[in-house]
């Protein structure tokens, strides 16, 4: 409805009746309307933000109180301190983003092309588990990877275990406190970032392209190389972003499902700002870490060349 | 009834509307938007502001530390504490037997609030108000020693007066009255002790015991299958009483040997994790065969499952307690200080030791406890005998620096 109305080219319209309004108002109304979410953006993201930011170059402490000395070494300290979590970080999310990529895309093609009347209910079931808390889908992989379980039974027997031991994201035949669990875990929590934007970008190729290609003698798989895969690349990168960004920051799976030696840096924030009360360090720790996200991304999209996303 | 309606814009008016915004002066082209939000985020983001940023040096900025005490008129006080950390009726969750027959004797209706989950997630949530002065909307917390410590260092809590207190005072266990950062317990009382002990799964062991932190740190048959605890004072504590030194007198060389020892088997992978509460999900599970815990928490699990089991060790255990303080600017001190003293009576201290199973801090309630329950009356993690007093050890309290010191070295050891 409101598309064919605002697609109406202007000139075959009438002409405006209306005596034109004063034009500086009429010029404003615009940011009026972007008013509400500017502040929004400002009280709860640009003033945090600069706060962070004066954070990272104080020093002192609790007891004596914290002053700005423009003490931009603790970024250097801190990076030279924890750049293997960073490190770490990126692999573990960059190989959740894979994963959730590789499940994800056949599910969401199974949903906008082949579901049928199941559409609806497929959605559902993708969006289903955020109805519980994220702590508890986190704990519940405890359950399903329990040393003793079903699981890494089967695992064991099939020598799965083996070969992730050998590629060292596993250890002594268990798959719990290990980098495999803390990725699985991220890999779950955030799939459905992943399947949805996946889904509306291949929701809205028409059919007929696919017809078309049929028409012109492409085989299934050359249909897809050449022709859904380059249509939904939108959904390809506000997926991976979605879910890599997210993923880069988070603490709870390394926490809850990892081990000593899969910190990422989300725990190093954590513990620094809450336990060793070194604010600054945290501060800039966190500005390090969006700084790194902001390049990474940057780079993503120019190499993708996808500027709308979704 | 008749609604005002506007008229309606004819179609050559809205068209005329949708045409300024998308073509018009009246326009967003990405330009404008552009250069509109950096003018906005250089003057918000402009350097004065940054160096007009800072923390107050704690307890320096605050104002009167008490407030007009209400509890006269206003008769009623709200008490935040740990989850599962009060007795609860046996037939509805929804009542707490102590605190409704607290209510019915003094009129004092209180607001319980279950919201500590963790020592250092509640210090980040009162540290704003109470830093700038302000009232935390709570007249009752209960927080572990280190943190009860830092909040008395920082001023942040008020003196109790002894007047309320008369039971407190009489029946305070003399193994908690002289805590060195509370000296005669002015600010604080205990609500539970917490003993650490060695706990294992007879099931995951293969039936054998597990007796010391010595054998948790170097036997390979529990290879990648130890937990210790994520609290410094505890893992640190432990592993000190292991190596014959004493945690309430030992010096930064103790320390770092202690660390030391403890890196060694994380590095071997004996160390599986270093957990919160959470560990008591993986004993039970079998997933960790053995570890430090809470004695509180192995009486419930044993409840459970008999396949727990715990050892004290020879050369003594860490005890610590969760402590009720009443925070700065506390509406209701008095109300409060009633309380705590109601809790010191041996008829609603034995009730409580009953229910939550840690170590009760109240002398002379075993008579009252055997009459509710006669094991936990005999059970010495909750009533300690003569022995376990004596192999009691307190961590002794830090400096900031040597806490932010060690809380640093330790982090490096929970995870790298």
């Amino acid at each position: 409805m409101t598309t064919t109305l605002t697609e109406a080219p202007p000139t075959k319209e009438p002409e405006d009746p209306a005596p034109r309004k004063p034009r500086k108002r009429g010029r404003l109304v615009p940011y009026w309307l972007l008013l509400p979410g500017l502040l929004w953006l400002v009280v709860f993201f640009a003033l945090p933000l600069v706060y962070q930011a004066s954070t990272s170059v104080q020093t002192g402490s609790l007891e004596e109180g914290f002053k700005v000395t423009w003490h931009f070494a603790t970024y250097w300290d801190a990076l030279t301190a924890y750049w293997p979590q960073f490190l770490r970080s990126v692999l573990y999310a960059g190989a959740a983003t894979v994963l959730c990529l590789l499940l994800g895309y056949p599910l969401a093609y199974l949903i906008a092309f082949r579901a049928g009347r199941w559409r609806n209910i497929i959605l559902v079931l993708v969006i289903a588990p955020f109805f519980t808390s994220f702590l508890i889908r986190t704990l519940a992989w405890k359950t399903i990877l329990a040393d003793g379980g079903p699981v890494v039974g089967a695992l064991n027997s099939l020598h799965v275990l083996d070969v992730t031991s050998w590629l060292g994201v596993t250890a002594d035949d268990r798959v719990l406190a290990t980098p495999l669990a803390v990725i699985c875990g991220l890999t779950y929590n955030f799939l459905p970032f992943m399947i949805l934007p996946l889904y509306t970008s291949l929701e809205r190729i028409d059919g007929r392209l696919h017809e078309a290609a049929g028409d012109l003698y492409a085989k299934p798989s050359t249909t897809f190389r050449k022709v859904t895969f380059p249509l939904s690349m939108p959904g390809v990168v506000s997926g991976t972003l979605l879910t890599f960004i997210p993923a880069v920051g988070d603490y709870v799976n390394a926490d809850l499902l990892g081990s000593t030696d899969t910190r990422m840096v989300g725990n190093v924030i954590q513990t620094q700002f809450l336990r060793v009360l070194d604010y600054p360090t945290a501060a800039a720790l966190s500005f390090i870490l969006m700084a790194a996200i902001l390049f990474m991304v940057t780079f993503y999209i120019r190499k993708s060349g996808t500027e709308d996303l979704v | 009834m008749e609604q005002y309606e506007p008229d309606p814009l004819s179609p050559a008016q809205l068209a005329a509307m949708h045409r300024s915004l998308r073509y018009g002066r009246g326009s967003l082209t990405r330009r404008s938007l552009l250069r509109a939000s950096t003018g906005g985020a250089l003057a918000v983001g402009g350097l004065g502001a940054l160096s007009a940023c800072g923390i107050p040096a704690a307890g320096k900025s605050q104002g009167e530390v008490s407030s007009d005490d209400h509890s006269a008129e206003e008769k009623r006080i709200t008490f935040s504490n740990w989850t599962e950390y009060m007795d609860v009726d046996e037939k509805d969750e929804n009542r707490r037997p102590t605190l409704e027959a607290f209510t019915k004797r003094t009129g004092i209706s209180v607001k319980y609030t279950e919201d500590i989950n963790d020592n250092v997630e509640f210090f980040g949530k009162i540290k704003p108000q109470l830093a700038a002065g302000q009232e935390t909307g709570r007249d009752l917390i209960c927080v572990t020693d280190w943190l009860a410590a830092r909040l008395i260092r920082f001023g942040w809590v008020q003196k109790l007066d002894p007047a309320n207190l008369p039971h407190a005072y009489t029946n305070l266990s003399t193994q908690f009255r002289d805590p060195d950062w509370d000296p005669g317990r002015a600010y604080s009382y205990p609500w539970t002790g917490i003993s650490t002990v060695i706990a294992y799964n007879k099931k995951a062991t293969g039936g054998k015991k597990v007796t010391s932190v010595s054998q948790l740190l170097e036997d390979p048959k529990l290879k990648g299958r130890v937990g210790f605890l994520s609290e410094m004072r505890d893992t640190v504590g432990m592993t000190l009483i292991d190596m014959g030194k004493d945690p309430g007198d030992f010096t930064d060389d103790d320390f770092d040997a202690a660390i030391a020892r403890l890196q060694k088997a994380v590095d071997k992978k004996q160390v599986r994790r270093f957990t919160g509460n959470d560990y008591t999900s993986d004993l039970a599970k079998g997933d960790i065969a053995a570890c430090l815990g809470w004695a509180g928490d192995i009486v419930q699990l044993q409840a459970d499952n008999p396949d727990i089991g715990f050892h004290i060790p020879d050369q003594g255990y860490i005890t610590s307690t969760d402590n009720l303080l009443v925070p700065n600017k506390a509406r209701h001190k008095r109300n409060a200080e009633r309380l705590i003293d109601y809790y010191y009576e041996p008829e609603p201290a034995a009730r409580l030791a009953a229910y939550i199973n840690y170590v009760c801090p109240v002398d002379g309630v075993r008579d009252a406890l055997a009459r509710i329950d006669k094991d936990a009356a005999a059970n010495p993690l909750i009533i300690p005998d003569k022995e376990m007093k004596e192999k009691s050890r307190a961590f002794r309290s830090l400096t900031p620096k040597e806490e932010t010191a060690y809380e640093e070295k330790f982090a490096k050891l929970t995870g790298v």
